[in-house]
């Protein structure tokens, strides 16, 4: 129905992405400098110059990403071109530095640069493959319809446990209370709870429910019933969580990664100009 | 012996407690006649704390009383000191309920029992109606109560809704959160209520909170247990409280059985009446919001000038000054009763008006002088007013591409009838042909006025049908041609839903679709496709006439809908004179024939079409659609749009339904022909040009529009306080970033709330970057769309 940033504008910010590093390839395998090519050339600087432009550039999108009613692009061209401009930046920055690595700040700099693409480069691909999943998972719900559902069945399951003795009833309570949705990232993100209290009362309660007198039975039947159907609205809900996580968690790299690269960068940029 | 009074005026609002207030000034004696145990009930009834505004700003206020923009509560407080001091002689519970006799004497029955006599009657009774009472044995229980005031008030007690309507509805939910609660409901379901009305309260019986009673009506009541038929026999409730909510019956009938006559059967008729504010039946005198003023002041205003006008004191309305700005440069020349009457003479439209109509009817309107080949509008636009031409003559480019090809109208016809009809873009541009003087009417006013006024709606249908056959058919028609077509055409309507024709009718005519909307449907292997969606001004129904078939789909409305009807007679004759019109015809049938076939093969195309129908698409003029594919929830477009309206968000992302990943979240449709509007006071929600349908700040927090719209899009809202920057939050932690709740202005002294207003999407018409929400998604996700391009284009790409 819409373009998703990668094919947006009949890649548009691919083709200019690709020109530019190519141009960088170009002129790199002409250029015969002397020596080792490297940053201390003039299309070294050049290169580095273009490379600094465009991290600054992408690292402003965070800015631009806030102010609102601001300018006549849509934040779509932005994100589009930001992907495109910090893919080719692989190119035209490892050019610059001539493949040149070793243990210094010039390197850091070019190490967390990776990092920093690589983070967007999953970015880019949870944003093109979980909103679908996302829809798919709620089946129609919102997460606080799910909640509420989940609630309203808590309340059930109580009310019919009561008829049915201590240990069903402590199982159920314990279910009620304990089981939670989310956590700490790596709940989140897992998706699951292996010691999720509803679906061990689920598995209690049907073996318990076997051997309940006849009168029981009924209710017996009704409870599991009720569990499995929370037990199924908890997996739910913990995989819509997931999704969201995996769609931010990767910006809690890109975002301090994009911090230190600039600071490394002026160490780079400093440091070239008074010890070179 | 009864009672006698020179003046008795019926209602103690602004208009009828200013009249009283005004009589006893002139120590006239007199009596103001009041059903409630208070002043002003409307005023009284306004939510708790309202900001009362006094608009419009610059009419003067010519009263006894006093009145200025404050809180509900002052302005009560004032009114009562200040009708005390006059000595107004204000009889409470007592509700009017017959008038008989004649000028220099009338009997007024009030509550049915008691006749007091008054030689003159001013009927100041407001347009709030009657609340509709339970007529049952024992209704007269004392824990029946038409209103709710403040549901925290009951607690633990068993409450009975009867009626379930939207205050039915809103009422049984907020009293549900602390009592029992059951509803009655007189259908097998929720009706004619808003959607997320309906959606609260089956999930609030579904759960069990509310209980319901279906096709139920209250048969009889004894204190305490509340009898009802239903469809299985008869029920018993028991219950502590009654809370009938059977809305209210509008004041037209009783108006009508004092002799009043209306001009026409529609709602928005209003009584005649001359400029005194007398109406057919001399003596009795009509002001406020009865007479078609919906504000305070000029109701205020009316009920001192109808005091001196019954004393015979023929003084200047005083709605002069605002005539005397509309009517500008024309002062240099006339007067503005000259002016009044030079329009009258002029536009043959608006001669049958009486001259307090035709004032009225100026103060909403417009008066235009335009220099030779100046713009009055352009084809596309969104305007619905109407315009008429007072001197002067203008040219209508009828021609798309060119623009040369014009038709030319002179003094005294009037044009723009078209979109005010369809709510949908101007068909064709207008520019001055020479100097000319225009009146420009908003459609509001000018559909009351059709209305109210036989002539002017005869005019507007006749000459309207005219130019609509011309314009959605072909403007090469000649006149003589035409007059054949319309004799034989008719103009037809159709509730939503309903069906023009069906798949395998016999082709016997042609529709000419003027407003609204329709879906085309076949039925492909058992099942309902929908393939198409036509808005007005389109033609259906041509395929099989032309082909000379049975109707190859179904046409049925996607809300309420008009059309002009052309027998297949008639429109063969036309198209054999205009081979021109053939060919177009040719053309767009093959367009359709090919559409057909690629959503024939696309079902679920048509699901969605159908779905969004649902969602309001058959009225919308654009709507805001998130391809859930695409969107990675995180609310940008929410924040967006709150940062670009003083921290309140227009829209709901996460709210509304989704059907194959087209999620319609809760957000302004900008309908055609919007609810919003129908019963805003000071006409504050408008229609710009490009279509998006805004408040502007003479908005006075009725509260109207959000009752009216039917999806939920409006919200009343206090203004946000400003926020810092946003360098100064990023870097520095200042105050609240972009969404964040802001701390609210909590240090008021006294508490009260700044005035609420009503705030919905303006589709950020002033924002240079388009709407914000679509502009500020990272994923291009959410995207505007008119339902015409969605369906032709979006959808099947
Ligand atoms: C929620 C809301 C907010 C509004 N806010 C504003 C605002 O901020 N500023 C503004 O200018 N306008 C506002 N208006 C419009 C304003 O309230 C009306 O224009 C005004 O009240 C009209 O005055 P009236 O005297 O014509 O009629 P009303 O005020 O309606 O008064 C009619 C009176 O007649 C009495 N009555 C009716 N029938 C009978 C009978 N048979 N016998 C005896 N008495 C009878 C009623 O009890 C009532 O007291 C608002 C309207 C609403 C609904
Ligand atoms: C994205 C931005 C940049 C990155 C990732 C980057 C990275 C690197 C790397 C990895 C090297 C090789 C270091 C080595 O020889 O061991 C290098 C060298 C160099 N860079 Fe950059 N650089 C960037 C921007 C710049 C800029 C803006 C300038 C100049 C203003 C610059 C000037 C140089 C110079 C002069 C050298 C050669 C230093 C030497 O050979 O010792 N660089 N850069
Ligand atoms: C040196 C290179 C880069 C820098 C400095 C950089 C910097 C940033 C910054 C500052 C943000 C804003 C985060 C926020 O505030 O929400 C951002 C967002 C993002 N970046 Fe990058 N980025 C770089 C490269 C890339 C690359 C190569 C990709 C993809 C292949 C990418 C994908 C994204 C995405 C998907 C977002 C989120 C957009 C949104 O949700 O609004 N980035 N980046
Ligand atoms: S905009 Fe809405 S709230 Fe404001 S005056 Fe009009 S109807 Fe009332
Ligand atoms: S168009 Fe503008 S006002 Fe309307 S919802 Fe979007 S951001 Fe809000
Ligand atoms: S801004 Fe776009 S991606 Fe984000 S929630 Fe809104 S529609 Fe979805």
């Amino acid at each position: 129905m819409q373009e998703s940033v990668l094919v947006y504008r009949n890649f548009l910010y691919l083709k200019v992405s690709a020109a530019a590093a190519g141009a960088s390839l170009f002129a790199y395998v002409w250029h015969t400098p002397l020596g080792q090519p490297n940053g201390g050339t003039w299309l070294g600087y050049t290169l580095g110059v273009v490379s600094l432009g465009i991290v600054i550039w992408l690292a402003w999108y965070g800015i631009r990403k806030r102010r609102y009613g601001v300018g006549r692009a849509r934040l779509e061209d932005w994100l589009s071109a930001h992907v495109y401009l910090g893919l080719a930046l692989v190119v035209i920055a490892t050019l610059h530095a001539g493949f040149q690595v070793g243990w210094n700040v010039h390197t850091l700099a070019y190490v967390l640069m990776l990092l920093v693409i690589a983070s967007g480069a999953f970015g880019i691909y949870t944003y093109v493959r979980i909103p679908g999943l996302i829809t798919a998972n709620r089946a129609g719900l919102t997460l606080e319809q799910i909640m509420a559902l989940i609630a309203e069945l808590h309340e059930d399951c109580r009310k019919v446990a009561v008829t049915l003795g201590d240990e069903i009833n402590e199982l159920v309570q314990r279910s009620a209370e304990e089981s939670h949705i989310g956590g700490n990232v790596w709940q989140q993100l897992s998706g699951r709870d292996p010691l999720c209290p509803t679906a061990e009362a689920l598995v209690r309660v049907r073996a318990i429910a076997r051997d309940l007198p006849q009168a029981q039975s009924e209710n017996g039947r009704k409870l599991v019933l009720l569990l499995a159907r929370q037990s199924e609205l908890l997996g739910q809900a913990r995989r819509d969580v997931r999704f969201k996580a995996l769609i931010d968690v990767w910006l809690f790299v890109h975002v301090p990664m994009t911090l230190a690269l600039l600071a490394a960068l002026a160490a780079h940029v400093v440091s070239v100009f008074f010890y070179w | 012996m009864s009672e006698n009074y020179k003046i008795a005026v019926i209602g103690s609002g602004p208009s009828g407690m200013s009249a009283g207030g005004r009589a006893a000034e002139r120590g006239v004696s007199h009596v103001v006649l009041e059903r409630s145990d208070h002043l002003s009930d409307t005023i009284y009834k306004y939510q708790k704390g309202k900001h009362v505004m006094a608009t419009p700003e610059v009419l003067p206020l010519r009263s006894s009383m006093t009145f200025g923009a404050a809180k509900r509560e002052t302005v009560l407080e004032t009114w009562n000191k200040e009708a005390q001091g006059h000595k107004v002689n204000v009889r409470f519970n007592a509700q009017v309920t017959g008038i008989t006799g004649a000028k220099g004497r009338f009997d007024i029955l009030i509550n049915n029992k008691e006749t007091i006599t008054a030689e003159s009657i001013v009927m100041a009774i407001g347009l709030q109606g009657n609340l509709r009472k339970l007529e049952i044995e024992g209704a007269d229980w004392d824990r029946v109560q038409y209103q709710l005031d403040d549901p925290e008030e009951y607690e633990d007690e068993r409450i009975v809704v009867v009626g379930a309507g939207d205050a039915g509805i809103e009422n049984a939910i907020a009293l549900a959160k602390q009592n029992r609660v059951v509803i009655i409901n007189r259908q097998g379901e929720f009706a004619r209520v808003k959607d997320a009305n309906k959606a609260l309260i089956e999930a609030a019986i579904e759960k069990g909170e509310i209980e319901c009673f279906y096709s139920a009506t209250p048969a009889r009541l004894t204190p305490g247990a509340l009898v009802l038929d239903v469809p299985q026999g008869q029920a018993t409730v028991q219950c502590d409280r009654i809370i009938a909510r059977l809305g209210a019956i509008p004041p037209r009938a009783f108006v009508e059985r004092a002799g009043i006559v209306f001009p026409s059967k529609s709602q928005e008729a209003l009584p005649e009446l001359s400029p005194q504010y007398e109406s057919n039946v001399p003596g009795l005198y009509v002001i406020g919001a009865l007479g078609g003023y919906p504000l305070i002041k000029q109701a205020m205003n009316q009920g001192y000038e109808v005091i001196e006008f019954i004393l015979g004191n023929n003084i200047k309305p005083a709605d002069e000054p605002l005539l005397e700005r509309k009517f500008g440069a024309l002062l240099q020349r006339y007067t503005v009763d000259q002016v009044i009457d030079l329009f009258r003479e002029k536009v043959p439209l608006l001669s049958g008006l009486t001259a307090l109509q035709l004032r009225e009817f100026l103060i909403d309107g417009t008066v235009h002088l335009k220099a030779p080949g100046e713009i009055v509008f352009e084809r596309n636009d969104y305007t619905t007013s109407l315009y008429m031409i007072v001197e002067g003559n203008v040219n209508v480019h009828v021609d798309p591409n060119d623009f040369s090809v014009v038709r030319s109208l002179k003094a005294g016809q009037f044009f723009g009838e078209l979109g005010m009809i369809a709510g949908r873009r101007r068909t064709a541009s207008i520019t001055a042909a020479d100097q000319c003087l225009l009146i420009e009417s908003p459609a509001r006013t000018m559909i009351k006025l059709i209305n109210s006024v036989e002539s002017v709606r005869r005019a507007v249908n006749d000459e309207g049908m005219a130019r609509q056959i011309r314009a959605y058919l072909s403007h090469e028609i000649k006149e003589a041609d035409l007059a054949g077509l319309i004799k034989g055409a008719d103009r037809r309507s159709f509730k939503a839903e309903t069906v023009f024709f069906n798949e395998g009718d016999e082709s016997d005519g042609v529709y000419l679709i003027t407003q609204g909307s329709i879906t085309v449907s076949r039925n492909v292997a058992g099942k309902n496709i929908v393939l198409a969606y036509v808005p007005a001004g389109h033609y259906v129904g041509e395929m099989g006439v032309v082909g000379n078939a049975p109707r190859d789909a179904t046409i049925r409305a996607a809300i309420d809908s008009k059309a002009i009807f052309i027998p297949k007679p008639a429109f063969l004759d036309l198209i054999e004179k205009l081979p021109s019109l053939r060919r177009r015809m040719e053309e767009e049938w093959l367009r359709r024939l090919a559409h057909k076939a690629k959503m024939t093969a696309r079902p679920e195309a048509g699901s969605i079409i159908q779905f969004l129908i649902e969602q309001g698409a058959g009225e919308a003029t654009d709507m805001l659609l998130i391809d859930e594919s695409l969107c990675i929830r995180c609310n940008n477009c929410e924040i967006a749009c709150a940062e670009t309206h003083g921290g309140t968000s227009r829209l709901d992302r996460e709210a509304g339904p989704t059907v194959a990943n087209v999620h319609v979240p809760t957000s302004c449709r900008h309908c055609e022909d919007p609810h919003c509007m129908t019963e805003c006071p000071p006409d504050a929600i408008h229609r710009s040009p490009n279509g998006e349908v805004f408040i502007d700040s003479t908005c006075i927090g009725c509260g109207n529009c959000e009752r009216n719209c039917p999806y939920g899009v409006i919200h009343m809202a206090e203004k946000e306080p400003a926020k810092p920057g946003l360098l100064s939050w990023m870097l520095f932690g200042m105050g609240s970033g972009p969404g964040q709740d802001k701390a609210r202005k909590k240090d008021k002294k006294d508490g009260s709330e700044g005035p609420k207003l009503a705030v919905k999407c303006d589709m950020c018409k002033d924002q240079k970057s388009g709407p914000a929400c679509v502009a500020s998604c990272p994923t291009g996700a959410a995207f505007r769309v008119s339902p015409e391009a969605f369906f032709s284009g979006h959808l099947t790409r």
